[in-house]
């Protein structure tokens, strides 16, 4: 463990940006809900229409969680339950940065030559992440009784985050043991965070009919925490799981860490054909190699999405049938098909966003293949710059076309009294607005390569309008900044065709403007 | 004879820095050109606006009678290229990475192939993170030598070799060397490499040619010392043009001397009368460490 303060310092310094960027951004979102809340539902009796409404729909219960009680601060934690998601990606990819990429990069040798223990680059990104998500909790706590709310709710809405972030930290830890990539090892922790939220909406949303499967919320890390109830029945008992849930996975990863050689993974390495596969042979070709894996992930990913989304779009209905008042409510906001198409036509803007989200990885590929000099392999070859960008943005803008159908067709299949064709369409409107997000992190990728990263503020801002734009009331201006704010929502909305060129003009005239720009400039720059 | 390689005035600026200003690099078509220079002298930044990666700022390139910015993929169809720095792509294994760079080239050698693989005692079934430094080298300059082109451009390809696969790469150049049609631009570090392989050199430094020729032009420009015990005091010596650091100690003299003071100086100590002399011819590393090292 010596030198851990050292490595901790380091840490904090190569993250001074990044760490309070996401510590207070994430700490205070919650507090504006507030406000709006009470403006929106300014007497207890509207808060109580709003909470049953809610409490059953479950489309909402799939992003938010379960909604127990009425009151201003039952409706602001509940409101801000796809947080978690957020703060855990935060966590795990810190700890993953500090661990797995740099031991990868070679950064952990040149100072595992100093004076530092084995254990302690480890330690030093547990105890920052850990000590960055209570500091996280602590802001959300300080604000909302900034705002007037009761105590030991706000206490305990802040340890929701923190144990939220801490629990990640350590599944971050003990996948950065298992591979000798980071990036292999910021996949599988993704697909744990992935898994966790589908136990946790499976868990809810059983819990709103019979409640057979509702125990699967308790598989989740994500489901304890939701189960705290802040300013509601304040449960502190979940919490000990997370606790319990940090520690375990703190320790297994530090012996995970004893029981490897530096550099390596705990999965084995095994030898592979001594020559290329007569189809290997094209930059096409390469750029299936490279991409494949990721979009199997990610295809396999949006096909449980679709069938979760799908599976519960038939309670939906059946909550409209059982309960007279809510059809009343249902009735009144268009009928029960018009629910329906609603709750439909909102997955699929989620998952458009999500879509976005690969497109924007799979687009910097081109930017890792840059930094680790692959790329330099490549192009002294017979291919310009123009090809070899070009068969990695066939991934970029067509995997997203393959990851939404395979949503779309699950939704359907999951889904069988309603129209397969309607709702795959939904799904499929979101392309223009996925591509233009990928046509800008081309353009980052092209004229500010160094800069590339910023191509991920495309998708957070998307995702910040998704969360807040509606809650906050915000100007249309900047609801318009997010494509798809312009995308027409289906089955059920128009279906004007207009936005669709439009954005996909934009995204064409972007992608041109950055490939103009790698043209250009200096490669590695 | 055409030029391979044909730089002139070569300017390359990075913000505010100039790391080439003005550098020139000829190189011949068949011939091994050596190309040296301290770390930072803009060696790897030649070579990457040789290969189209970088834009130079001025000054004019030609390569294989080409331009090497626009008319970059033509070209590489001519020419094989080992970085400095090997990475591979983890997931694909040593003999996939050497196959298919070959045939991104145009096509490989399967005999040669099979021949390096051989001699430079490489697994190519090892996935490629689990290749050490060396073996990484390798596994670049085994695709570069089993392709057929006209010029090979190797950015310190021996730094990771073990002594005895550094002896196996210089067997492999001379080879190409032997069979004439080939080029070989060759930046370097180890200069006895460069002593067996290259027919001509350049040296540069802060991104300027300070000296280009041959080993035995280049030697001829540097300095002899001379040890020799003397019959009686050798006047005038001391201040002939072209002798440096003269020491004198009773009958003994030592001192440095140009190649072209060398005839005068001799005169002189014929002149006295001598009882023993030493002379020691000028090393490689004495002729590098005076050119690496600003105004010397
Ligand atoms: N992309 C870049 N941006 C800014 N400066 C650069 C860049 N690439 C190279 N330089 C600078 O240009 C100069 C020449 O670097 P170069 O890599 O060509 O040296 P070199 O002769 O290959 O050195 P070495 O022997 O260490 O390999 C250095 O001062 C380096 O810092
Ligand atoms: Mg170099």
């Amino acid at each position: 463990m010596t030198g851990t303060g050292k490595l901790v310092r380091l840490i904090l310094r190569r993250d001074r940006v990044v760490l309070p960027l996401w510590v207070v951004l994430l700490g205070l979102v919650p507090a504006g809900y507030v406000a709006s809340f009470e403006g929106l539902f300014p007497t207890a009796a509207e808060r109580v229409a709003y909470a049953q409404v809610s409490a059953s729909n479950a489309g909402f219960v799939t992003l938010y969680g379960p909604l127990h009680g009425s009151s201003l601060g039952e409706l602001v934690a509940w409101r801000a339950g796809f947080l978690p998601v957020l703060v855990a990606l935060c966590a795990l990819l810190t700890v993953i940065r500090h661990t797995r990429a740099d031991e990868e990069a070679g950064r952990t040798e040149l100072i595992g030559a100093a004076a530092i223990g084995r254990p302690a680059p480890l330690a030093a990104a547990l105890i920052t992440t850990c000590a960055a998500s209570l500091l996280l909790g602590a802001v959300l706590t300080a604000a909302m009784l900034g705002q007037g709310m009761p105590g030991a709710g706000s206490v305990a809405f802040g340890a929701e985050m923190a144990l939220t972030g801490c629990s990640f930290a350590g599944v971050g830890a003990i996948t950065a043991q298992l591979t000798s990539s980071a990036r292999s090892a910021r996949s599988i922790a993704l697909v744990v965070l992935g898994v966790a939220f589908v136990l946790r909406v499976g868990g809810d949303v059983s819990a709103l009919g019979d409640g057979s499967l509702s125990w699967l919320s308790w598989l989740s890390p994500l489901g304890w925490v939701q189960h705290l109830f802040p300013y509601g029945e304040n449960d502190w008992w979940p919490a000990v799981l997370a606790v319990l849930f940090t520690i375990g996975t703190a320790g297994l990863a530090a012996v995970l860490l004893t029981r490897r050689d530096f550099g390596a993974g705990l999965l084995p390495a095994r030898l592979g054909p001594s020559s290329a596969a007569a189809g290997l042979r094209s930059p096409f070709a390469l750029a299936w190699r490279l991409h494949r894996g990721l979009l199997l992930g990610w295809t396999i990913g949006f096909a449980l999405l679709g069938l979760i989304f799908g599976g519960v779009g038939g309670s939906v209905l059946d909550i409209a049938a059982d309960n007279p008042d809510l059809g009343d409510i249902f009735a009144r906001l268009g009928g029960s098909s018009a629910l329906v198409d609603s709750y439909f036509a909102g997955t699929a803007g989620i998952v458009g966003l999500i879509a976005a989200c690969y497109a924007v990885q799979a687009t910097l590929r081109l930017r890792d293949e840059e930094q680790s000099g692959h790329a330099e392999a490549v192009l002294t070859t017979a291919v310009s710059r123009y090809t070899w960008a070009g068969t990695h943005l066939l991934f970029s803008l067509l995997g997203p076309v393959v990851v939404l159908a395979a949503e779309g067709l699950a939704t359907g299949l999951a889904y069988p009294q309603g129209d397969l064709g309607a709702i795959l369409a939904g799904t499929l409107v979101q392309l223009p607005a996925v591509w233009v997000l990928a046509a800008l992190a081309v353009l980052a990728f092209g004229l500010i390569p160094r800069l590339s990263a910023v191509a991920w503020a495309g998708p957070a801002l998307c995702l910040l309008i998704l969360l807040v734009g509606q809650t906050l009331q915000l100007d249309q201006w900047f609801l318009d900044l997010s494509p798809f704010t312009h995308v027409p929502h289906l089955p059920g909305g128009d279906a004007s065709v207009t936005p669709l060129v439009t954005l996909t003009l934009i995204a064409a005239l972007l992608t041109a403007a950055g490939i103009a720009g790698l043209r250009r400039r200096n490669l590695p720059d | 004879m055409t030029e391979a390689i044909d730089a002139t005035g070569l300017v390359k600026r990075f913000g505010p820095v100039a790391a080439l200003d003005g550098l020139e690099l000829h190189v011949a078509t068949g011939e091994v050109h050596g190309f040296l220079g301290p770390n930072g002298a803009g060696k790897t930044t030649t070579i990457r606006i040789l290969l189209g990666l970088m834009r130079h700022n001025g000054g004019s390139v030609s390569l294989l009678g080409g331009n090497p910015w626009t008319e970059a993929t033509a070209l590489h169809r001519r020419l094989a290229y080992v970085p400095g720095d090997v990475t591979l792509w983890p997931t694909l294994t040593g003999g996939e990475v050497i196959d298919l760079l070959g045939r991104l080239r145009g096509g490989l050698d399967l005999r040669r192939k099979a021949d390096l693989l051989e001699r430079f005692q490489l697994d190519p079934r090892k996935k490629g993170r689990t290749y050490s430094k060396g073996n990484r080298q390798k596994v670049a300059l085994i695709a570069a030598l089993s392709s057929d082109v006209e010029l090979l451009i190797l950015d310190e390809p021996t730094s990771g070799l073990d002594p005895l696969m550094e002896e196996v790469f210089r067997e492999v150049v001379l080879e190409e060397k032997r069979r004439g049609d080939r080029t070989v631009l060759l930046s370097s570090h180890i200069l006895a490499e460069v002593e067996a392989l290259c027919d001509r050199l350049t040296i540069i430094r802060d991104g300027r040619t300070v000296e280009t020729g041959t080993l035995s032009d280049m030697r001829h420009l540097t300095r002899t010392t001379i040890q020799a015990e003397l019959a009686g005091p050798p006047d005038g010596l001391a201040t002939l043009t072209g002798v440096h650091a003269f020491q004198l100690d009773h009958d003994r003299v030592r001192f440095d001397v140009d190649t072209e003071a060398l005839e005068p100086a001799l005169q002189k100590l014929v002149q006295v009368g001598v009882r023993s002399l030493v002379s020691q011819p000028p090393s490689l590393e004495e002729l590098f460490l005076r050119q690496y090292q600003a105004d010397r």
